[in-house]
């Protein structure tokens, strides 16, 4: 790279990518409180919202005392536009029926579980405790959307049907999970990041041993839309902004 | 320190204070039951200046939406034991990470209680058990004390809690999650 990236820009980068991912998904899941198929799946998709939106937090508070500019948790993630935004593509994308939104979570928390796990050992003491709390909260995660894979895609005709299509439609997009660049390059250097490629391997295994027990076939479209790392996102992203950051642009300020 | 009434709680005393600061979501037990109340520390500057007042919590959940009313009623308690309001500082502390073993047996009995299943241990079971499998074991009926239970929602009314119903008495019921 022609310009040198310093390691607390690379970090203040990072934990905007860990934040983003996040706080798009939780809103995601957000959108759904009222609509689950049953009750109990509204309560759980409220407080898989719930601990996204937290981890978000934690992580956009730390994001604010690393610019050092005064801003709070609420600017970092109200007053960034979609290009700023640097979370994977996967997060974003329309949580379609219930298939789509368990394969979207299934998929991502196959990622967290192993990420938060190393994390939790990071070199940087505040990204170590977030992680080490974070990390109990993805394996439930992956516990409750896995069961519902296997459920739905070992179910009835219709419901094997609508997983397969879900698992395809949201392949193309698992790829920008393992995304790295110079961020990670720098930071796993200093014992600080997680490096992607490193979770793959568990990733595979687990999304392997759920599939087969679904009986979903592992889709094998080569085929991976990336760039949400670097700001380039689908078109999903803009209209999930646009609605969550209205109030809070509309009416700077306000406060209840 | 000071020999009138009015001087400010320390030690023993101030930990008492805050320690019976009530979970908002369960009442019956205390910030201290729940095990997230870590350290009160007090700062006396010789310097002539207030005392200071360091209050250390963790949070359950990195979502708990009670976290930030907790954090208020704990400066109310300080407060209410003589000290300056903007001497008083609470600490979120997230390393070691909260886990349902530090919910106190006295805490537990008063889950149990209210009829909320209470977490089983997590630590103390065999090394290398993970959650998943303390979860797949029967959960005990906080009203009749049936093991014939079964899960009806991994998510409850807390961020904390799992839904339940007892196959014999049939009531359903919560149970906090091991974490």
């Amino acid at each position: 790279m022609g310009s040198e990236l310093t390691e607390q820009a690379a970090l203040e980068t990072y934990v905007l990518r860990l934040a983003d991912d996040n706080m798009v998904l939780g809103q995601r899941l957000g959108e759904l409180i009222a609509w689950m198929p049953e009750l109990e799946e509204d309560i759980a998709v409220a407080n898989l919202a719930l601990d996204h939106v937290g981890q978000a937090r934690n992580l956009y508070q730390y994001a604010a005392e690393l610019e050092g500019g005064g801003r709070t948790e609420d600017d970092v993630a109200m007053l960034r536009d979609e290009r700023g935004y640097l979370n994977a593509v996967l997060v974003e994308q329309p949580n379609g029926d219930f298939a789509h939104t368990m394969a979207r979570q299934f998929f991502f928390d196959a990622y967290q579980v192993p990420l938060y796990q190393g994390l939790s050992h990071s070199g940087d003491e505040r990204l170590a405790g977030i992680a080490q709390k974070a990390f109990k909260e993805a394996r439930y995660h992956l516990d409750h959307s896995s069961s519902w894979l296997i459920r739905l895609g070992d179910g009835t005709a219709e419901s094997h049907e609508r997983t397969q299509a879900a698992v395809d439609a949201m392949w193309p997009f698992t790829g920008d999970l393992f995304f790295a660049d110079e961020v990670e390059a720098e930071l796993v250097e200093t014992g600080v990041a997680v490096d992607p490629a490193g979770l793959k391997p568990t990733w595979d295994a687990t999304v392997a041993e759920v599939l087969a027990e679904a009986n979903v076939t592992r889709p094998d479209d080569p085929y991976q839309r990336l760039g949400g790392r670097t700001g380039l996102h689908t078109e999903e992203l803009g209209h999930l902004l646009a609605e969550m950051q209205h109030l809070y642009r509309s009416h700077p300020g306000a406060s209840w | 320190m000071g020999s009138t009434d009015t001087a400010p709680a320390t030690g023993d005393e101030l930990w008492e204070v805050v320690a019976a600061v009530p979970d908002p979501e369960m009442p019956p037990l205390t910030i201290a039951d729940l095990g997230i109340l870590r350290a009160v520390d007090v700062i006396d500057d010789a310097g002539g200046d207030q005392p200071t007042v360091t209050v250390q919590v963790t949070p359950t959940y990195s979502g708990c939406p009670a976290v930030e009313y907790i954090e208020d009623q704990i400066v109310e308690a300080v407060v209410g034991a003589g000290y300056d309001r903007s001497q008083v500082h609470i600490d979120r502390v997230f390393s070691p990470a909260w886990s349902t073993d530090w919910i106190t047996e006295a805490g537990k009995a008063k889950l149990a209680a209210s009829g909320i299943s209470p977490p089983r241990p997590v630590v103390a079971t065999e090394p290398g058990t993970t959650t998943v499998e303390i979860r797949r074991r029967a959960v005990t009926c906080p009203r009749c004390g049936s093991t014939n239970t079964e899960v009806v929602s991994q998510f409850g009314s807390t961020a904390c809690k799992a839904l339940y119903r007892c196959g014999d008495c049939a009531e359903p019921f919560d149970h906090v999650k091991e974490l």
